[in-house]
C-alpha cells in the first residue's frame, strides 16, 4: 500500500515522499518499512512502540495510535512530521 | 607538543548542526566548515583519539527519534548507526530515549568500545566503534537505578540526563558516570555492578544532608593521566579523595562574591593539579549567568586551595551567556588552549591557558558541546 513520508524521513527513502510498503497491521507495515528502508522505523516509533511525539499517522486521513490498526491493501497512510518547537 | 601536532579541530554541537573549527599548530589562523545536520540537534560530536579518524555525533531532528552518526573521513560522510542506543521493550512503562547526550570513547587497550549517556539516564556500550548499540544492563536494569534517578516527572525540563562518562586510565574496568539528577556512580567491573560516589557532596535540594544519592553533578571529570576525579556539582566544586571515597569542596576557596557554581569543568591534559571553572550565579533563582553579567573563567594550580580569576579580553560589562557543561574544553597543545560555547552562538579561545582570550567566531547557534582534537 501507499505510504507518504514527510520531508524528515526522506534521507531513507532516496528522497522519495511516497514508497510502498505492506502489513496486515499498521505495525507490520512499519517493520516492512524499515526492512526496506532501514533505520527509518525507529525514528517513528520508539522502543516501547510509541509513536514518537511530534510524529503522527494517519490511516485514511483518521490518526492512529495504536500500532495494532489493521489495515488493507488499499489503505493509504499517512506520516506527519508535526510541530516540535523552534 | 605544538611540534608533532599539525591539525587542530574544534567540534562545536549546536542546537541546529554540528560545526567544525579548524587550525595548525600555531593557532593564529582559524577555519569554519559546516553545518553538518543543518536543522537538527546535535548534543555531543567526539573524535576517537585511538584512531584519529572516526568521529561520532548524537543527533536528533526535532520531530524524530534520536541517533548516532559515524564517519570515518573526517566528517565528509556519515552513515547512521544501525542499532542506535535504545532501552529493552517492556510489558509497560518502560523508557524511551529522548536523546543521546554523551559521548566518550573506550579505553585506549579497547578500541571500538565507546560509551554513550542518555535522556533519561542510560548507559550504552558500543564495540564496533559505534555501528551497533547495547544497553549496560548493570546501570539501566539495577533494581535500584529508579530509586537513584528519581520517578519519571522528577527530571530538569530538557529530561534527566546519563553524562560524564570516565573511564579510569589505569583500569579499563573502572566506569565513572553522572546522572542529573541522581548523582555520581562508579563501576569496577566494566559496568556489571555500580555504587553510588557521593558522600560529602552537598545536595541542598535534599532533606539529608549527606545523602548517598540524588545528587545533581553538573560535570565530572578524570584526569587522562592520574586518574584524580574533580567535579563541578550544582552545589559547588569537589575533588575526590579517593582514599576515604568522599568529596572535598574545594569550590570553597573560591571569592565568595562569585561562589562555585557552575556547568562545565575542564582538566589539563598533563598536570592533574590544574583545573578550569566558568563560574554561573546560582543565586535567588538561579540565573546561570555569569555573575553580574561579567563573564570569566576561573583557574587553580594546586588542585583546588586556591582559585585566580581569568578574563583578559572576555566582556568587561553586559555579557549574559550561558556555558552548558560539555560547552568547554582543552586541547593538548603546550601551553594548552582553552575553548568555550556560549547560549548565543559565540565560541571563545585562550592559548595561554586562560591568561587572555579572544573570540573565535560569532553567530553560531546555541552551542551544546565542545571537544578539540590534534592530528599528527
Amino acid at each position: 500500500m501507499k505510504v507518504v513520508l514527510p520531508t524528515p524521513l526522506a534521507e531513507y527513502t532516496s528522497r522519495r515522499r511516497e514508497v510502498e510498503a505492506h502489513g496486515a497491521t499498521l505495525g507490520e507495515l512499519l517493520a516492512d518499512l524499515d526492512r526496506r528502508h532501514p533505520g527509518i522505523r525507529f525514528r517513528i516509533v520508539d522502543e516501547q512502540d510509541a509513536i514518537r511525539p511530534h510524529i503522527k499517522v494517519f490511516v485514511n486521513r483518521a490518526q492512529e495510535a495504536s500500532l495494532d490498526r489493521r489495515l488493507d491493501s488499499r489503505d493509504e497512510v499517512l506520516v506527519v512530521a508535526a510541530l516540535s518547537g523552534g | 607538543m605544538r611540534s608533532s601536532v599539525a591539525a587542530l579541530r574544534v567540534l562545536v554541537s549546536t542546537r541546529k548542526g554540528l560545526f567544525v573549527l579548524g587550525s595548525d599548530a600555531r593557532r593564529r589562523r582559524w577555519s569554519i566548515e559546516g553545518p553538518h545536520f543543518l536543522g537538527q540537534i546535535v548534543n555531543h560530536a567526539v573524535l576517537d583519539p585511538r584512531d584519529g579518524r572516526t568521529l561520532l555525533a548524537a543527533v536528533r531532528a526535532g520531530h524524530l527519534g534520536p541517533t548516532v552518526y559515524r564517519s570515518t573521513d573526517g566528517g565528509r560522510s556519515w552513515k547512521e548507526s544501525a542499532h542506535p542506543p535504545r532501552f529493552p521493550k517492556a510489558a509497560s512503562g518502560g523508557d524511551s530515549v529522548s536523546h543521546v547526550f554523551w559521548l566518550t570513547p573506550g579505553h585506549a587497550r579497547q578500541p571500538g568500545r565507546w560509551y554513550a549517556g542518555s535522556s533519561p539516564q542510560g548507559l550504552f556500550a558500543s564495540d564496533d566503534g559505534g555501528r551497533t548499540w547495547e544497553g549496560v544492563a548493570g546501570f539501566n536494569a539495577h533494581p535500584d537505578r529508579r530509586k537513584w534517578i528519581g520517578p519519571p516527572g522528577d527530571a530538569p525540563p530538557d529530561g534527566g540526563t546519563l553524562h560524564s562518562i570516565n573511564v579510569d586510565p589505569s583500569d579499563e574496568r573502572h566506569l565513572y558516570v553522572g546522572c542529573s539528577s541522581g548523582g555520581v556512580f562508579e563501576s569496577r567491573d566494566a559496568g556489571a555492578s555500580w555504587t553510588p560516589l557521593n558522600r560529602g557532596c552537598a545536595a541542598d535540594f535534599l532533606p539529608d544532608p549527606d545523602a548517598e544519592y540524588g545528587h545533581d553533578p553538573h560535570c565530572l571529570r578524570v584526569h587522562p593521566v592520574t586518574g584524580d576525579v574533580y567535579q563541578q556539582n550544582h552545589c559547588g566544586i569537589y575533588r575526590l579523595d579517593r582514599g576515604r571515597a568522599r568529596w572535598e569542596r574545594i569550590g570553597r576557596a573560591m571569592p565568595k562574591a562569585i561562589g562555585d557554581i557552575g556547568f562545565p569543568l575542564v582538566l589539563h591534559p598533563r598536570d592533574p593539579a590544574t583545573l578550569w571553572v566558568f563560574p554561573m550565579d546560582g543565586g535567588t533563582v538561579w540565573p546561570r549567568v555569569p555573575i553580574g553579567g561579567k563573564p570569566a573563567v576561573y583557574v587553580s594550580r594546586d588542585r583546588g586551595r586556591r582559585w585566580r580569576r581569568l578574563d583578559a579580553g572576555l566582556p568587561r560589562a553586559q555579557g549574559w551567556f550561558t556555558v552548558k557543561r560539555q560547552a568547554m574544553c582543552a586541547d593538548p597543545l603546550d601551553p594548552v588552549g582553552l575553548y568555550f560555547g556560549t547560549t548565543g552562538g559565540e565560541v571563545w579561545a585562550s592559548f595561554d591557558e586562560g591568561a587572555s582570550w579572544s573570540c573565535l567566531c560569532l553567530h553560531l547557534p546555541h552551542v551544546y558541546a565542545v571537544e578539540a582534537s590534534a592530528a599528527p
